[in-house]
């Protein structure tokens, strides 16, 4: 608190400056701002799905599936409810902690450290993705379907399968895009014009993935 | 991290020098829109050849044995497809949003110019999948536009197997396409200004395509997901969208989804979707009627204001196209005020236009005329909106021709009009040769009264309550004989237009090609594309420097100044004055 000298008439002043100048609106890379705005497009397709997801729960006629029997594991003999479930979101949330890591040594030009950050992250994001296969896999073996399962409503697998799916698809080229950005940063790509703001822009994907999935999580495994 | 502006950035410039890298794998937005110009007419007239077999049959009942009434339903669904997404949206986002934005704001091309490139390769795509559903078993969907589940993907529709499911993913690719495009000019817009460009000195046309570019990142992620919903509905069996029922005789395996879901979503879509066609729609108009009126364009900020209000209402009143679904009263009671309001900035718009043309120096051209005509055409397709807007004269009208004028009115001939007159309006820049007025004007006559006698007509017909989507109305008791002889007419009308139509391809054509060259601001524009150095703009589009801008883009008949325009990249000081005075213009 102690750092932040403007006052909120001051940051106001700044922000009508911004918009009433010439050239630029934000004094952020073009990339930047390009990619909140493609973030927020984004948020309205997981809204649209979301919605969905809650419409079709109040529309179907059939008693929907209790969350924390179907996503339950059973290890060493107990079923655990909601223990996967568990791990991949705490793997998710560690994901961001080491995307954020990269950026802060992207400030200073580190280039090994970001590297391999961003590849921990990456490994992270696929390992979540793993374990969203094997949970796949063992509903699926359990009888679940998109057009239905032996729990209750048949909605339950669509939704679940269609949003996981494509929150999954988000991580999997999440995943590809670190990979990618972390070897072009290895091999000096953005030492030309001493410009590192693509790992930042990396990290804003990142963090959207993954405070999508905390979403998604509230509302498919806690409702 | 210091970052420094994209204007003050010391240019890389990379020429492109074979065939290929110059017209068809291009980076350059000129070039793109021009693409995508070419590609959205090319479908356009597809759309308009379905209009015409649509009118043939409702005109001359049972006189046309090929089209049967599958094939009709199959027109009415690809027509209005086609106008609404892969025409209207394609040419003024994709073509006039990619050519006007750098050009208008003064920058070198868009910020990202290879997503620029994908977007329209993923747009003709998009449009090849659309088309091939033309020459799969079952044909084309015939749902109607609205795509409604359970009918549109339920045995006994057209098209219900193949058909919409290539709509469906020809949708998906156009929305990624527009997402690409899109970024692109939302970012350029805000990022890459030239010295001097300020929001507020912003043409019109960029504010109206800005806020539409705004518009349709939002609402087209609801089409996206309802269209990813009822392809899983359709292929892998889920019950999204189908509630538990028997079709043609038979339990369908679907049980409880919600069919009004699908409606939410779509309209969601698809009332902004109204404004992503008319907000670019609007701009443009305004830069047109304030050029060949020479006068600025009345209360510019009131205007830009109106474009960013009409835009933020667009997305709280879309279940005005679902009064009849069944929704809660206190529903329609919401949507139909909030509909009522979206009259205010609109009203403030066109009374703004009529302002503009008050004691102007009009100079009647070929943009002019159809400008003109936009305001007429507006106008009447709006008030008939009141009509619609108010839930209780809504119901007896829902679902009749009344309905059809109302829409083809204002957001089918007012955004064509208004094409047009763009189109004839940068004809010049973007070709560098001069079309021919006369041709331009049979054109706008025949198309100005032939609109006319097409949907003034239909109003009457929505009067009596003759229902659309019919494939023929047979012998009723509530419709008069005389109902027929009317749509005999309309169809008259409407082949009438078609057919002119081809004079105003006959006249682009052979004026690409035989036209006379154009003077390089043959309309005296201030606006900075009429100020390149090279018409048409090369590469680049500005040589060595970019321009800077001093004013607004109006200045147009300044009191005292020898020309009767002051581009907006004129220094002060070079601005002759009749006496020698020095100049004061509107900011200075």
């Amino acid at each position: 608190m102690s750092g932040e000298s403007l006052s909120v008439s001051g940051q106001t002043n700044t922000v009508v400056a911004d918009w009433a100048a010439d050239k630029q609106a934000f004094h952020v890379p073009w990339g930047k701002l390009m990619m909140w705005i493609f973030l927020i497009s984004d948020t309205f397709i997981f809204s649209c799905f979301l919605v969905g997801y809650m419409n079709v729960r109040r529309t179907t006629t059939d008693p929907w599936p209790y969350p924390s029997e179907v996503f339950a594991l059973e290890l060493f003999g107990q079923n655990i409810p909601l223990i996967l479930i568990a791990i991949m979101t705490f793997i998710l949330i560690t994901s961001s902690g080491t995307m954020a890591l990269a950026v802060r040594y992207a400030h200073f030009r580190d280039k090994q450290k970001i590297f391999w950050l961003m590849v921990v992250t990456a490994a992270f994001g696929a390992s979540f993705v793993g374990m969203q296969a094997f949970e796949w896999t063992k509903l699926i073996g359990e009888g679940v379907r998109p057009w239905g399962n032996p729990f209750g409503a048949p909605q339950f697998g669509s939704i679940f399968f269609m949003v996981t799916g494509f929150h999954g698809l988000h991580v999997s080229c999440g995943v590809i895009y670190l990979l990618a950005i972390a070897f072009k940063v290895k091999k000096g790509d953005y030492d030309k014009k001493n410009d590192y703001s693509i790992v930042e822009i990396t990290g804003l994907y990142w963090h959207f993935v993954d405070l999508v999935w905390v979403f998604i999580f509230a509302f498919f495994y806690l409702w | 991290m210091s970052y420094i502006p994209i204007a003050d950035q010391t240019d890389e410039m990379h020429d492109p020098h074979t065939f290929i890298a110059k017209y068809v794998w291009s980076q350059d937005h000129k070039v793109i829109a021009i693409q995508y110009g070419t590609v959205a007419v090319a479908v356009g007239l597809v759309a308009l050849v379905l209009s015409a077999l649509m009118r043939l049959q409702l005109g001359f009942p049972d006189s046309f044995a090929f089209i049967d009434p599958a094939e009709y339903y199959q027109y009415v669904t690809m027509h209005g497809m086609i106008m609404v997404v892969y025409l209207l949206t394609a040419l003024f986002l994709g073509g006039f949003g990619n050519y006007l934005i750098p050009l208008q704001i003064g920058a070198r091309d868009m910020v990202f110019p290879f997503l620029n490139m994908l977007s329209f390769w993923f747009y003709l795509v998009s449009v090849i999948i659309l088309m091939a559903s033309f020459f799969i078993p079952g044909g084309p969907t015939g749902a109607g536009w609205t795509l409604y589940p359970p009918q549109a993907i339920t045995a006994g529709t057209p098209g219900a197997d193949g058909g919409i499911m290539l709509m469906l993913a020809s949708l998906a690719v156009f929305i990624i396409a527009f997402t690409m495009g899109g970024l692109n000019y939302v970012t350029t817009v805000l990022q890459a200004r030239t010295h001097g460009m300020t929001l507020m000195r912003m043409p019109l046309s960029v504010w109206g395509i800005f806020v539409a570019t705004i518009l349709g990142l939002f609402a087209f992620p609801a089409l996206f997901v309802s269209a990813v919903m009822m392809t899983f509905d359709n292929m892998l069996g889920t019950s999204f969208f189908m509630p538990a029922m028997v079709s043609l005789g038979e339990t369908l395996d679907h049980t409880g989804g919600g069919p009004v879901l699908f409606q939410h979503l779509f309209w969601f879509f698809g009332h902004p979707e109204v404004y992503i066609v008319a907000l670019p729609a609007f701009g443009l108009v305004s830069d047109v009627l304030s050029c060949h009126a020479r006068k600025n364009i009345f209360g510019y900020r009131m205007m830009v204001w109106a474009i960013v209000a009409i835009g933020g209402l667009s997305f709280i009143v879309w279940a005005h196209h679902m009064y009849v679904s069944g929704m809660n009263p206190y529903f329609g009671f919401f949507f139909a005020f909030t509909t009522l309001i979206i009259a205010v900035p609109t009203a403030i718009k066109v009374y703004n236009w009529v302002l503009t043309l008050w004691e102007g120096n009009i100079r009647l051209t070929v943009p002019m005329l159809f400008a003109c005509g936009f305001i007429f055409t507006f106008v009447h397709g709006g008030l008939t909106g009141i009509f619609l807007g108010n839930v209780t004269v809504d119901l007896p009208l829902s679902d009749t021709y009344f309905v059809i004028a109302h829409f083809h009115m204002v957001m089918g001939v007012s955004p064509v009009m208004v094409l047009f007159a763009a189109l004839y309006h940068w004809f010049p820049k973007m070709s560098g040769k001069m079309f021919n007025v006369t041709l331009g004007k049979i054109h706008f006559w025949a198309t100005f009264f032939g609109t006319y006698a097409i949907y003034l007509p239909m109003h009457y017909l929505g009067f009596l309550g003759v229902p659309r989507r019919y494939y023929s109305m047979g012998t009723t008791d509530f419709i008069p004989e005389s109902a027929n002889t009317l749509n005999a007419n309309i169809t008259m009308a409407a082949i009438w237009v078609a057919v002119f139509q081809l004079v105003f391809i006959f006249n682009m054509i052979w004026s690409v090609w035989r036209g006379k060259k154009s003077d390089p601001n043959p309309w005296e524009a201030t606006t900075l594309e009429w100020q390149t150095p090279d018409n048409p703009p090369c590469h680049g589009n500005w040589g060595a420097e970019l321009p800077t801008v001093y004013r607004w883009a109006y200045e147009y008949s300044v009191p005292g100044v020898v020309d009767d325009f002051v581009p907006q990249n004129i220094p002060a000081k070079d601005v002759k004055t009749v006496d020698g005075s020095p100049y004061i213009g509107h900011e200075d």
